[in-house]
């Protein structure tokens, strides 16, 4: 089956106007002896066929549906408003391109526009753009754009072991041909305090995350400063719902807010495709990457829409822009505009304590199991970190025999963190299924 | 252009902040059934200006905005080197079963072997297609494959212990991402110009092909919709120089079944899969750009990668599993590749098999000579040979000096088609681009050529119409005032000063 609507007889009479009897003609200058290989794929499925094979291969996995999930670490199961994918299989929004032309392409213009109002107001910063591909290139593009800050005069970054893991990852995959130096504390568990002391004349940037990877939350206010005094660059990478509770990171003098954008009403789907929210301050709205929409007039005297400031973008500089990216993740940042006007300043608002209740309740429950510990001594929202008394691994094992999904196991990223697992607990999960997952691992001190 | 208004400017949509109304609220979310705990209280944000909306006034107000959209599922979509060609309906369906949508990236193998089999065999099908040994499915975009590549081709110079080498060659056709990637991995970039049949300049090519070389990033066919006719000596060139070849994979429309790009002498390629297999642009996004490369290379890919893990035995399947190559440049993203995208490939891709994906390039290319047969007395076009998937005529005529391809492009408009994209590649002036991929019948395409006849006649009779295109019967907007955009920069609203006095 294919999506061709040529007749035999348009096809030929189209041959015929081009002047070639058949279509082979049409490939003489690709070498004869590459030409036509054979292609050794399976043979074509009709539509009933393959939705049944898709249906199949979706049904093998065991998915958070049928486990109780109480994995985070970056991505988390919110639960999403019925109306958001509904609107996105409009195909007026999903089959779109770019909006380059503004004249056909308002609808996708001005959600853009909203979404990057909702997104500076959430953040408590001046402008967000269209968006990067997720969490993890929106911290890389932070970096930078603070080493073009300094035009790479400045070759010092200091990042928080509290940053992501994989976005610490792709900042160095990012970074490695730049002669940059990262920096971070030597306990993975380094405090605002520490990283304080790791800031220099030479520092472009300094780059925490809110709450950071094992959940704890901090007021920045201090390390900003610390940071400007050096005239440094200061990047918060932050978690979009806990925002609807906690005092934003541009209140902290943030110069840069980003993140992962998921949480907004984007499903897990094994990973991607996400959304990496950037925003920052006016004043540096022009070293800025990405897609940015302005409001403007048109012709016929209506307010209207359209891409801005684009010499900064590769198709008109170059290899003098500032990023290569040559797209945003439209129909994500259109999923996350949505989430965020259904839910409004009261919904975020009840997300977030909702997140914040339950995760509290369930740190005190397993508090009180035998050989377990909440390592959070500073204020969580929804993910906190607890040592366990045997290999995370060893107990994640035990918990999927009963169903549930345990949470991450920090000593793979972090060698000083044997043992300890990171929970993360959303609106989603309810407190009979909280008792159930802390009486699983009340039986695991007993042996199995 | 330049607008004047002598009063506020009509607001056809107001925004989300200009609906709300204090004490909305478009979802409920329950009580909570576990006991409240104490809120850290010098953490709590004192305002959240965020609008108050209801479901059925944001489902409105984005339904009214959809209807300002243009799209492939409204009409044609001649848009050059971006392969607008339908999306079947059957891959939203696949990619939306609960089976994938409800899985956590960092869930263990075992309870993911569906979605680690269905990458396993794209990457197999990827390869295939490309003639390609190893692949990731990591990269996010076209743009973002690119850098993954010559990130690759550097680290494998590096490897050699080979550290002089900086430089990337770079067609004057190319698209901005190739320039603007080798500069972001801090690579000096040499244009090559092309030569009158619009291929690479092989002299010029020779020239620049030292030791200092990193390779050469070739998009074939280029961005004039032709095949390179060197390009095996092109390859030739830069590995002699010691170079290798990135492929971009831009234009594999024309490709598929056709020829193989490491047959050819690619060491590296991304594909674009919201362009090649059918994934919807979403309105500028979220694309997927897988790279494949030689065995030389295979070592370099990012990680992770799918692979089997566990060798089938005693009757049991496989185990499918994320592995780390042995030299890799690293992670470039959070987790696996835009998976959604990856199972309306997979869809795409086992609907079609290797006849149908040979006949998609058939076609489209069919479609793109065709519609150059149509046009190419009414509009010039600079390079005229037979084309692949998309061609490049100029939209400007000697005797009507006043139009240009922008005025060619917006009278489109009018006549219910999106515009083909136009300024580019950089060397043709006026340049209009036109990609009308294989799933446009031929009477869309007659329709189209009649239009581009017809303005084109318009150019020289009536140019005020092509001036003031579009017009308001035909479209929701008109024409934008882009420097007060640049010069005001007003990048986001707020709700309105008296809103909170409205709630008491």
């Amino acid at each position: 089956m294919t999506y061709i609507p040529h007749s035999p007889k348009e096809r030929d009479e189209m041959l015929a106007t081009i002047g070639v009897e058949k279509l082979e003609d049409l490939f003489q200058a690709i070498p004869a002896a590459h030409r036509y290989p054979a292609l050794n794929l399976p043979a074509a499925l009709t539509e009933m066929e393959a939705a049944t094979e898709l249906r199949e291969i979706a049904e093998s996995n065991e998915t958070t549906n049928e486990l109780l999930s109480f994995l985070g670490a970056g991505v988390y199961n919110h639960y999403i408003p019925a109306a958001i994918d509904h609107i996105l299989q409009r195909g007026e929004f999903y089959t779109a391109y770019t909006p380059y032309q503004p004249e056909i392409s308002q609808g996708t213009l001005q959600a853009i526009f909203e979404y990057q109002s909702m997104m500076a107001q959430l953040t408590g910063m001046d402008v967000a753009n269209a968006s990067h591909y997720d969490g993890a290139t929106a911290v890389a593009e932070a970096v930078n754009m603070a080493l073009a800050q300094f035009r790479g005069k400045r070759k010092r970054i200091v990042m928080s072991q509290g940053v992501h893991p994989q976005y610490r990852a792709t900042t160095d995959t990012y970074t490695q041909f730049s002669g940059l130096e990262i920096v971070s504390t030597e306990s993975s568990l380094g405090t605002p305090d520490a990283l304080m002391e790791l800031i220099d004349e030479n520092t472009a940037l300094v780059i925490v995350q809110y709450p950071d990877f094992f959940g704890r939350l901090y007021d920045y206010t201090k390390l900003a400063e610390a940071a400007h005094a050096v005239k440094a660059l200061f990047c918060v990478v932050a978690n979009p719902i806990a925002l609807g509770l906690l005092k934003p990171p541009g209140e902290m003098g943030a110069d840069m807010v980003v993140g992962e954008g998921q949480p907004l009403g984007i499903p897990l789907s094994y990973g991607g495709p996400y959304l990496g929210y950037f925003t920052t301050r006016s004043k540096y709205v022009r070293k800025m990457a990405g897609r940015l929409v302005g409001e403007s007039v048109d012709s016929r005297g209506q307010r209207a829409f359209v891409l801005t400031l684009t010499p900064r973008e590769q198709h008109i500089k170059r290899e003098r822009a500032t990023s290569n990216i040559c797209s945003n993740q439209g129909l994500l940042v259109l999923a996350a505009g949505i989430y965020m006007s259904l839910l409004g300043k009261t919904g975020m608002r009840h997300v977030a304590e909702l997140c914040y209740h339950k995760a509290h309740y369930a740190a005190e429950q397993i508090a009180q199991l035998p050989g377990f510990e909440l390592c959070n001594a500073e204020p969580f929202f929804h993910e906190f970190t607890v040592s366990c008394p045997e290999p995370v691994a060893d107990i994640n094992a035990h918990l999927l025999e009963h169903g549930i999904l345990g949470g991450y196991d920090l000593g793979q990223d972090y060698p000083d963190m044997e043992n300890r697992m990171l929970i993360a607990v959303t609106e989603k999960i309810t407190k009979d299924e909280i008792d159930t997952f802390v009486a699983i691992l009340g039986e695991v001190n007993h042996g199995h | 252009m330049d607008i004047k208004l002598d009063t506020a400017p009509k607001i056809v949509e107001p925004t989300l902040y200009e609906l709300s109304s204090p004490g909305r609220v478009g979802v409920d979310f329950p009580d909570p059934d576990v006991p409240r705990a104490k809120l850290p209280d010098a953490l709590l944000r004192e305002k959240l200006p965020l609008p108050e909306l209801s479901e059925v006034d944001v489902v409105r107000h984005f339904v009214k905005l959809s209807t300002f959209n243009y799209s492939v599922d409204s009409g044609f979509y001649p848009l050059g080197s971006c392969t607008m060609k339908y999306n079947p309906k059957i891959n939203e369906d696949t990619a939306r079963l609960p089976g994938f949508v409800a899985l956590h990236p960092l869930q263990p193998i075992e309870t993911t072997q569906g979605a680690l089999v269905l990458m396993y065999q794209l990457q197999e099908w990827l390869k295939e297609i490309s003639g390609f040994d190893a692949l990731t499915l990591q990269p996010a975009a076209g743009a973002h494959g690119e850098f993954t590549g010559v990130s690759m081709m550097r680290a494998y110079h590096r490897d050699r212990g080979d550290m002089k080498r900086n430089k990337m060659l770079v067609p004057d056709s190319a698209h901005g991402t190739n320039p603007a990637t080798s500069a972001m991995t801090g690579l000096k970039v040499v244009e090559i110009p092309s030569d009158e049949r619009g291929n690479v300049d092989l002299g010029a090519l020779r020239a620049e092909a030292d030791d200092t070389l990193v390779g050469m990033m070739l998009t074939n066919p280029n961005t004039l919709g032709l095949f390179d006719e060197h390009v095996e000596e092109i390859c030739k060139i830069v590995h002699n120089a010691g170079g290798l070849m990135y492929g971009d994979g831009a234009n594999m429309n024309a490709m598929l079944g056709i020829t193989k790009m490491a047959d050819l002498g690619f060491d590296v390629m991304h594909y674009n899969l919201h362009k090649t297999f059918s994934t919807p642009h979403g309105g500028g996004g979220p694309g997927s750009g897988p790279v494949g490369a030689t065995a030389a290379l295979a070592d370099f890919l990012p990680a992770p990668i799918v692979d089997i893990v566990e060798e089938e035995a005693d009757g049991l399947p496989p185990l499918y599993g994320l592995v780390t190559p042995a030299k890799t440049i690293g992670r470039i993203k959070a987790f696996h590749g835009h998976f959604g995208v990856l199972v309306r490939a997979f869809t795409y891709i086992a609907m079609h098999g290797p006849d149908g994906l040979r006949n998609v390039s058939e076609y489209a290319v069919l479609n793109a000579n065709y519609l150059l047969a149509r046009l190419r007395d009414t509009y010039h076009v600079p390079y005229d040979r037979t084309c692949m998937h998309e061609f490049v005529a100029e939209g400007r005529w000697k005797d009507a000096p006043d139009i240009h391809a922008l005025d060619v492009a917006k009278r489109l408009m009018d006549y219910g088609f999106h515009p083909p994209t136009n300024y580019f590649p950089l060397i043709v002036h006026e340049a209009l681009m036109v990609e009308p991929t294989e799933t446009e019948n031929k009477d869309t395409l007659d329709a189209f050529a009649d239009a581009m006849i017809k303005i084109a006649e318009e150019a020289h009779t009536n140019p005020e119409l092509l001036h003031d295109a579009p017009h308001a019967e035909n479209t929701p907007f008109g024409r934008l005032d882009e420097v007060k955009a640049a010069k005001d920069l007003i990048l986001c609203c707020w709700l309105p000063e008296n809103y909170s006095e409205q709630e008491q």
